[in-house]
């Protein structure tokens, strides 16, 4: 089981409802974010393209926070989602200071937090991730990419995709649409 | 023009809008580890060559110095985690793949040794030393049998401490600045040339001085070949390392970097040192001084140069 998403970024408008639905369902402390938009403007004027992306861990398969964590507290969960043991972290920052992506955040109360893809609370319960539910434009899909009825497997069959910065040899399990 | 503008609604502390997780607890620690490697490095070297007679103050007087670094090292990496109350966490597992995880043990191995390898000198300090307890005799008779092994594995553990300071950066392939296996014996050797420093400043002895002085330039030319050995690695590689390499050729961290590690660190010591060998009279503390300082700039540049570097998408 590989768990996975992808953004259709022709779709997306960028409305950050899946921020405010992520930071709700995940209790997010005030300030923080698990899941941010980023939005790219790109070309010479007048011919200008943009491009907007939800974006949040990457939920790497070849991670460098799990690599680098001194005490095994960030892991790989089931369906390879990368998770953080709050009882073990002892706040160090080597994962964060690791993340290509910067998709980590110290938590107020001491341990690092980041995007669960909603594992435990719906996930696991047979909901999709909080994000993905609430998307407006159903710019999002989700699923087990071992299974080729899933949606995100679907989707990544019939549509031109890319993987954020392939380069930094991280494997990433979030794709983009374009 | 073609432009391309990123905009991006994260705002979380300490991360954006650039990172900013580490601050000087890091760089302080891994100069104090480098500096303890150095000194704990010199002692056993001398001990193995059968110099102590020689190199007294490498062996007998400075390593009282390396507790007190390490120890106050670790209180700075101690006040640097934000989940304080669960750094036992550490020693609960090894992770090989980790840098952090096997310097963790690392420590746990120098701290005692620095600290046993003072008890057996503790006599050239307080010459009316008593332990008091039979026990405490018996075990500093173990160790004093067994000085050669200990030197040994002192040796083998402080090149490791030494080493580690660079790798701990070295492994974030995130930072491209930070992600050069350069690091790794650029921090080696500089660390070894902090304590050859701190051995000179505390030495009576000028053949001591000397020759320490003699191994502090050598030291010294071999760092300022692995910095432009890294420069070049940087500007032969991707986009992301050349603008890495850019912080430092004209970016914010140029004058800092080439002032006070290049020109006051390595090259102005180096000068005198090579003045004073040739037997000009001056303040032998300048250069020892100055090349101590040089290491722990280098230490914060470096740490803040490198939060600073990204890959861009």
């Amino acid at each position: 089981m590989r768990y996975a998403m992808a953004v259709d970024t022709k779709k997306c408008v960028g409305c950050s409802d899946c921020v405010v639905a992520c930071q709700t369902e995940n209790n997010v402390p005030i300030g923080f974010c698990r899941d941010w938009i980023v939005e790219v403007t790109d070309g010479t004027y007048p011919q200008l393209e943009i491009e907007i992306r939800s974006e949040r861990c990457n939920q790497c398969a070849n991670s460098p926070c799990v690599r680098c964590c001194p005490t095994g507290a960030s892991h790989y969960s089931e369906g390879g989602v990368v998770l953080v043991t709050p009882h073990k972290c002892i706040g160090c920052g080597a994962c964060i200071a690791s993340c290509p992506y910067d998709a980590r955040f110290p938590h107020p109360d001491g341990y690092v937090d980041k995007c669960t893809f909603c594992l435990h609370n719906r996930v696991n319960k047979g909901l999709d991730p909080a994000c993905v539910s609430v998307c407006p434009t159903k710019c999002m899909y989700f699923g087990d990419l071992d299974d080729p009825n899933s949606p995100v497997s679907k989707v990544l069959k019939n549509r031109k995709h890319k993987t954020l910065i392939p380069e930094a040899g991280t494997n990433p399990h979030l794709y983009f649409l374009i | 023009m073609r432009e391309e503008i990123i905009t991006s609604g994260r705002l979380n502390h300490l991360i954006d809008p650039q990172l900013n997780i580490w601050h000087w607890h890091i760089p302080l620690y891994l100069f104090l580890g480098g500096l303890a490697a150095g000194i704990l490095f010199f002692a056993a070297l001398f001990t193995i060559l059968g110099k102590e007679k020689e190199y007294p103050t490498a062996v007998k007087i400075a390593p009282f110095l390396t507790p007190f670094l390490l120890m106050v090292g670790l209180v700075a990496l101690f006040l640097d985690l934000n989940h304080k109350l669960y750094f036992w966490r550490l020693y609960t597992t090894i992770r090989l793949e980790s840098p952090m995880s096997w310097g963790a043990w690392t420590l746990m191995v120098v701290t005692p040794l620095s600290i046993i390898w003072c008890a057996l000198n503790i006599k050239s300090i307080f010459p009316n030393w008593d332990w008091k307890y039979q026990w405490v005799w018996d075990m500093e008779k173990f160790f004093r049998k067994n000085l050669i092994t200990i030197s040994w594995i002192m040796l083998l553990f402080s090149l490791i401490l030494g080493v580690y300071t660079g790798i701990l950066f070295s492994a974030f392939n995130a930072r491209p600045l930070w992600n050069t296996s350069i690091l790794g014996p650029l921090f080696l050797t500089s660390g070894l040339s902090t304590g050859a420093a701190a051995i000179i400043l505390m030495s009576k002895n000028s053949h001591e001085r000397h020759t320490l002085a003699r191994i502090d330039l050598m030291l010294i030319g071999i760092e300022l070949f692995l910095i432009v050995h890294m420069f070049m690695g940087f500007l032969a590689s991707t986009q992301v390392h050349i603008e890495a390499a850019t912080l430092f050729l004209g970016g914010p961290y140029t004058t800092p970097f080439w002032l006070f590690v290049v020109t006051l660190g390595l090259a102005t010591p180096a000068l005198l040192e090579v003045l004073e060998l040739k037997g000009f009279k001056m303040p032998v503390f300048i250069a020892p001084v100055l090349v101590i300082f040089g290491g722990l700039m280098f230490r914060f540049i470096i740490a803040y140069a490198g939060q600073a570097s990204r890959w861009l998408y």
